[in-house]
């Protein structure tokens, strides 16, 4: 039997070579940094959730209808009526909840080891197109349960560019198709959740893939492990991502499922947060529910949009706010100066710049899903445009925001850096 | 560079040539696609006027009215609302009205044909959020200089009984008031002398 699976592996290896080969490059002799940490597990985690999601998502759409007049009833048709229905839509909206806090921890990390520096500012950029398409794909598929929160949601945002100076109501009616968020917003929103943005997103991730394999990944110490290589070629810190990192990652993968079970089958609503209480209601394009903020992943911009007061009449400057803070990621490989890249070897003031930044980042996005009246109000002085203390804080946390990136060229190349040995450390 | 490299000029400017027919092609074969995502006929043609019974509306009462998929707030203004106007002109964005939007008839202080009938777009200037009635009872929440009004949920911007802006909300403009007519009471929105004549 062994040798008669022997004998077909040939035949197909003598027809199409380039399997082995691919393996080769990409698993079994791919050298990886021997030194990855925890934060080494979200970038295979990701992948994870996408197959996640893909396989969930297709299964819905087998039920789903994406009519307005059918939307609502037909997720909830999901729910009570179709056999494994309700444990297939927990699997999708957690996995969409699941899928932003596995990409920000992942972000995250970059900006700890400083893995965007050169020579893997592509990564980053395919990295950040990655995000932006994913905040993409939440915000469409966010409409198809057709409830209030789905809406109204559209509703602020598809406005977001009719706010753009001339072209900006066009842009708005061209994005909905109609007049309102309507039948005809729903149903492209859904083409575009289903085949256009996962087609985009999956090119960009073999994009990402690709390119972190042509320069090889960096590491907690920011060392270039193919400086230093062996007689036989290999990198002296390197190990084979396969079986080594293989086996990592799929114990990872374990404990990352685990915790996805326990929310999906105790806590799918998360009080509110992965779905909200108001999308169980229908949307009514007549009445705005009595509280509406985005889901907890969009928030820390939500808030930064809410800061920023109108200039000449024109409510562009919050948008243009809010636009420019998710563009700013695309310039953080050539804001950094620093001659470092590890967190290890940086000095305090990088490290103080990088806690306040999530500092800030945390309490835009505690804002966000907060009334602009959470903290009180001030007394009536004249000089304040708005009295809302909560205003006010995330006025103060957007412009740190800003300065964490402004100023990062000067911050970054005067910092004392530590030197950085020649090999990784363990 | 040693050898002189031949270019062949005739072929040169084909393959120029095709490209840019070829791209040309492209665009317009992309035009079909964006089109497609502009409003269709049908709901081009659902923004017909519609006609209101307000006799049944009683003084500080409201109703809301959809409008093109919009909702449309026919407010029976008391005397105390119409007074609450004058009150807080000095706390506005745009107290005359003058970048706002609303026909030549409702561009007065209080923004209506007839100052005890307010007709108004539900929809907040900002993003699109349809604000919420809160009367002067709702200091508590709102502030203690509250004299009535909306606010909106989504954003906090608070407008008064006339749908005008105050200061420090995201909402740059007052509402807008959609072109109506008003006649023994009967009104009708979307449909006034001037959208007649056009």
């Amino acid at each position: 039997m062994a040798s008669r699976l022997q004998a077909l592996w040939g035949w197909f290896d003598a027809r199409m070579p380039s399997v082995a080969e691919q393996w080769k490059i990409h698993a079994s002799e791919y050298y990886a940094p021997k030194n990855f940490n925890f934060w080494y597990f979200f970038g295979s985690l990701a992948l994870l959730v996408l197959v996640i999601q893909i396989v969930s998502g297709i299964f819905l759409t087998m039920n789903y209808k994406p009519d307005a007049a059918l939307a609502f009833g037909s997720v909830e048709y999901i729910m009570r009526d179709v056999p494994g229905g309700w444990i297939i839509r927990y699997i999708h909206s957690t996995g969409a909840s699941a899928f932003f806090i596995v990409v920000y921890l992942h972000m995250f990390r970059a900006m700890l080891y400083g893995s965007y520096k050169e020579p893997r500012e592509l990564i980053w950029i395919f990295g950040v197109l990655i995000y932006l398409t994913l905040m993409g794909e939440a915000f469409f598929g966010y409409l198809l349960p057709w409830g209030q929160m789905s809406y109204w949601g559209a509703q602020v945002i598809v406005n977001l560019f009719g706010t753009v100076p001339f072209i900006g109501p066009d842009l708005a009616l061209w994005i909905r198709g109609d007049y309102v968020v309507s039948d005809a917003t729903l149903n492209r929103f859904f083409a575009l959740h289903v085949i256009a943005l996962p087609l985009v997103l999956l090119g960009l991730v073999v994009a990402h893939i690709l390119a972190l394999h042509d320069v090889g990944s960096n590491n907690p110490d920011g060392v270039e492990i193919k400086k230093l290589k062996g007689p036989d070629g290999k990198p002296l810190d390197g190990i084979p991502f396969h079986p080594y990192y293989t086996v990592k990652d799929l114990a990872g993968a374990v404990v990352f499922l685990i915790i996805f079970c326990i929310v999906m089958f105790f806590v799918p609503e998360m009080g509110g947060y992965f779905l909200e209480h108001n999308n169980f209601i229908p949307a009514d394009p007549l009445k705005t529910p009595e509280h509406i903020a985005p889901v907890w992943y969009f928030t820390p911009y939500y808030s930064v949009l809410r800061a920023v007061p109108p200039l000449f009449n024109s409510q562009f400057p919050g948008v243009l706010a809010m636009g420019v803070a998710v563009m700013i990621l695309f310039f953080l490989p050539w804001l950094d100066r620093s001659p470092v890249k590890s967190i290890r070897y940086r000095g305090a003031r990088y490290k103080s710049w990088l806690a306040a930044f999530v500092v800030v980042f945390v309490l835009l996005g505690y804002l966000g899903v907060k009334p602009t009246t959470v903290w009180g109000q001030f007394p009536d002085w004249p000089f304040l445009d708005t009295r809302d203390v909560a205003t006010w804080v995330a006025r103060i946390c957007t412009i740190v925001y800003f300065l964490f990136f402004i100023l990062m060229p000067w911050y970054t190349a005067r910092d004392k850096v530590l030197p950085v040995p020649e090999r990784v450390t363990v | 560079m040693n050898e002189e490299i031949k270019v062949d000029k005739t072929r040169r400017t084909l393959v120029v040539a095709t490209s840019v027919v070829g791209g040309a092609a492209s665009i317009g074969a992309a035009v079909p696609f964006v089109v497609s995502m502009w409003p269709s006929e049908r709901a081009r043609a659902a923004g017909a006027p519609v006609e209101v019974d307000i006799s049944k509306i009683g003084p500080g009462e409201m109703a809301v009215i959809e409008w093109r998929g919009k909702p449309v707030w026919v407010i029976h203004r008391t005397k105390e609302m119409i007074d609450s106007l004058k009150d807080v002109t000095g706390r506005l964005t745009d107290p005359e009205s003058r970048a706002s939007k609303q026909p030549s008839y409702a561009k007065n202080e209080t923004r209506a044909q007839n100052p005890e009938w307010m007709v108004m777009e539900g929809v907040c200037t900002h993003l699109g959020c349809s604000p919420q009635l809160k009367s002067a009872e709702a200091k508590a929440e709102m502030g203690g200089d509250w004299a009535g009004g909306f606010y909106c949920p989504c954003h906090g911007s608070k407008f008064d009984y006339a749908g005008r802006v105050f200061r420090g909300a995201p909402a740059p403009l007052n509402l807008e008031v959609p072109p109506y007519t008003l006649a023994e009471g009967k009104l009708t929105i979307g449909e006034d002398k001037e959208t007649k004549g056009s």
